[in-house]
């Protein structure tokens, strides 16, 4: 059964302003016994002031039909129909507390028959048809076949990717991907055949890009180019060797001799050329060995790049249990100096 | 059914029903005392095995297959209809085409579409009369050496129409073609015995006749190829991998047993409760018809189609009266198109979308019935008096001109 808000349930069982308004002067009716919903609003308009003064509905459809048809009746007494002219569909579902994705169109029924009403009143020609058709596709956004057709033939939209950012479909719980691969499928091949797009350009069902990458967490893998950007500070002409950092125990801060740096890791750490962070990541492991060492172990930096920190683990750290906890311990010390996420890879020395 | 002081009429039966007291009973032990794997060497197996053994037997009885082992335990009546259709199709290379009827269940529909769509099967869709009866000649003329698979319902979950499965299954196998029957809704309700037909395969489900849900099972008759769906174990014969679910296999065995005993009389019984409601709806409604073949149909579903008037806002209605019934309404399954079997029917729009069904089972009573009727009439005329095609002088189908159609 539908998730019906308790006022859609009220205003379908005891619904207010049902049945004929023998004086009416404005009549909209919209739909059709084939759609399995249609209905009559009468409206009620005084000449003189143009305010709606009673209205009536008689619908053929289902629970929330009857329940927005009722709203729209109540919504318009006592307006204008300038102001009547202003309802939306999301009107009406708001005043009945929410309507379920796939009962929507009866608040666009709704809308619809109120237009045709102001319409007969004024007199004015109603504009096309624009319903939209089809089976309901994404229902977290409440978007049908049609509209994604027409958005894919207008566009020229190939690829799954662009249809969700056209037409919202398929952009929450994902749950109609494979009816929308099929539609896509469907209209591109039937866009190949017109002409309007070339045949290997269409999308072909089962092409799926690969499988995402779980979402990353506390660190973005590519964050920055492998390597650095080359002229970016013509001051530094050997930027990024691989920092090899002292194979003997007791060389300490060897790698600063290679860079130019007068100050190698001042206080506030952002915006540091690569080839400063490496020195600055160099220092803290540095900082950190004697730790390792107290276990029997060692951890000696290998390389740098972008947000990839790799080291090699030696001694009583390789296969120990407990290294992933000390990579985790270097790369959150890493990432609190430079303000940006790091993460620490464990690699074979060559 | 807050309105209403009495206890609740569930007349759904088609869609599920309650499970015996005694079938649950049955299957209690097996969930904390024989919990063994049936598969496994020791007592704790040995006993649940002979359990299952048992209940194999007595599903055998209900439906008069030739051999307890021509019965493969599934997940359900689409397991048993996906395993059925994909397996006919592998052991036949070079057959590529498939006979179904335009009124079965998605379970068959939607794999056949999927299967034509994406796989290069050729599906003929044969089409029914008005009263849901099978077009034997359109049947005849798709039938040929491509044919892999002949599947068609035995009866139609909506209107109860049988169709005559055992002389279709002969000409099925005259092309040289397999013979499948989605079962679901006739096994308990019917009374089948298969070895005396040619129905190669079938498919039926505990819970519709008062077993336990997530549990059916595949009749496949001995000597029948065969590739199985799912891979990786023994079980069934190496036919469906998978532990057995003992619980539910005890509980559909013991429902098969107590609906095999009472079968004749609450048959009877039903058929007269069914016509009851039906001949009252009528009378005391207009505009509104029995939907189905009425002189071969299941005895416990009656689906009344009421004119200008749509089935989902009947069924609120219905259950705030403590009625449980289901519709073939489109506005009860989000799409626009009414229920696929009534528009095959060619059943008219006026009336596909008010249709009613009413399923009846054999704890249905006499005084249930009777509310329906009481309330029925009152509803329609409610909703009716709402209908822009209605006036009080009756029906105005012609009397209202949508600006949008």
């Amino acid at each position: 059964m539908w998730d019906y808000s308790d006022k859609v349930k009220d205003y379908f069982f005891n619904p207010r302003n049902a049945g004929a308004l023998v004086d009416a002067n404005a009549v909209g009716e919209v739909g059709s016994l084939s759609c399995g919903d249609a209905l009559k609003l009468m409206l009620k308009v005084n000449p003189a002031t143009e305010v709606i003064e009673d209205a009536k509905f008689q619908t053929f459809g289902c629970g929330s039909a009857i329940a927005s048809s009722s709203a729209l009746t109540e919504l318009v007494i006592g307006k204008t129909i300038a102001e009547a002219r202003k309802l939306t569909n999301q009107d009406i579902a708001e005043f009945l507390g929410g309507l379920p994705p796939e009962k929507m169109h009866c608040s666009v029924m709704g809308q619809e028959a109120l237009t045709a009403a102001v319409a007969a009143y004024t007199g004015e020609e109603l504009d096309e048809d624009d319903h939209e058709e089809g089976a309901l596709i994404c229902k977290c956004f409440g978007v049908d076949a049609g509209m994604i057709e027409r958005a894919i033939r207008t566009n020229k939209l190939t690829t799954l990717e662009m249809v969700t950012f056209y037409t919202k479909a398929g952009g929450g719980c994902n749950s109609c991907r494979e009816p929308l691969e099929e539609l896509l499928a469907d209209t591109n091949k039937a866009m190949a055949a017109e002409g309007l797009i070339k045949p290997e350009e269409a999308y072909v069902f089962g092409a799926a890009p690969k499988p995402q990458k779980k979402k990353a967490q506390g660190f973005v893998i590519p964050d920055m180019p492998p390597a650095p950007k080359p002229p970016a500070q013509p001051s530094a002409p050997v930027q990024i060797e691989p920092i090899q950092i002292a194979v003997p125990a007791a060389a300490a801060p060897a790698p600063v001799a290679v860079v130019e740096a007068p100050t190698p890791a001042p206080a506030p750490v952002s915006g540091l050329s690569p080839a400063k962070e490496a020195i600055v990541v160099s220092k803290i492991i540095e900082e950190m060995r004697p730790t390792f060492r107290r276990d029997g172990g060692d951890v000696e930096l290998v390389d740098m790049e972008g947000s990839l920190v790799l080291v090699s683990l030696v001694g009583a750290c390789s296969g120990c249990q407990l290294a992933a906890s000390t990579l985790g311990g270097i790369a959150k010390v890493i990432t609190e100096t430079l303000g940006r996420p790091i993460r620490v890879m464990p690699v074979a020395k060559s | 059914m807050k309105d209403t002081a009495l206890p609740p009429v569930y007349l759904d039966n088609n869609a599920t029903t309650r499970v015996f007291p005694e079938v649950v009973e049955a299957m209690l032990p097996y969930f904390t005392e024989q919990f063994g794997n049936a598969s496994s060497i020791h007592a704790f197996g040995a006993e649940v095995g002979g359990a299952l053994r048992q209940a194999r037997k007595s599903l055998q009885a209900l439906i008069g297959a030739e051999f307890d082992h021509e019965i493969i335990f599934t997940s359900g009546g689409s397991e048993s209809n996906n395993t059925a259709i994909r397996s006919a199709l592998q052991v036949q290379p070079g057959r590529t085409e498939i006979i179904t009827s335009a009124v079965e269940h998605p379970a068959i529909l939607s794999l056949c579409d999927w299967l034509e769509k994406h796989e290069g099967v050729t599906v003929h869709r044969i089409p029914v009369d008005k009263l849901g009866r099978l077009d034997l000649d359109a049947y005849r003329a798709a039938l040929s050496d491509k044919v892999a698979l002949v599947s068609f319902m035995w009866a139609n979950n909506e209107t109860g129409t049988v169709f005559p499965v055992d002389g279709l299954a002969e000409l099925a196998h005259e092309v040289g073609a397999l013979f499948h029957t989605d079962a679901v809704q006739a096994v308990g309700k019917l009374p089948i015995d298969l070895k005396t037909t040619e129905i190669d395969m079938l498919s039926l489900s505990s819970h519709k006749f008062h077993g336990p849900k997530g549990l059916g099972a595949l009749y496949l008759r001995k000597g029948t190829r065969f590739r199985p769906l799912l891979r990786g174990g023994h079980q069934e014969r190496g036919r469906r991998a998978g532990t057995e679910n003992a619980p539910a296999i005890i509980g559909l065995g013991r429902a098969a047993e107590m609906t095999l005993s009472t079968m004749a009389e609450d048959s009877a019984r039903m058929i007269a409760l069914r016509d009851r409601l039906e001949k009252g709806l009528v009378q005391s409604v207009g505009h509104c018809f029995v939907t189905g073949d009425p002189h071969d149909r299941l005895p416990n579903t009656a689906t009344v189609a009421f004119e200008y008037i749509e089935g989902e806002a009947i069924l609120l209605k219905l259950n705030q009266a403590g009625i449980a019934a289901s519709s073939g309404s489109a506005c009860t399954s989000g799409s626009l198109e009414p229920s696929h079997v009534l528009r095959a029917m060619d059943i008219p729009f006026t009336a596909a979308h008010g249709a009613i069904r009413f399923s009846l089972s054999r704890e249905t009573t006499e005084a249930e019935i009777d509310r329906v009727l009481e309330v029925m009439p009152g509803i329609i005329a409610g909703l009716r008096e709402m209908s822009p095609f209605w006036t009080e002088g009756g029906a105005q189908p012609d009397g209202f001109n949508p600006a949008y159609a």
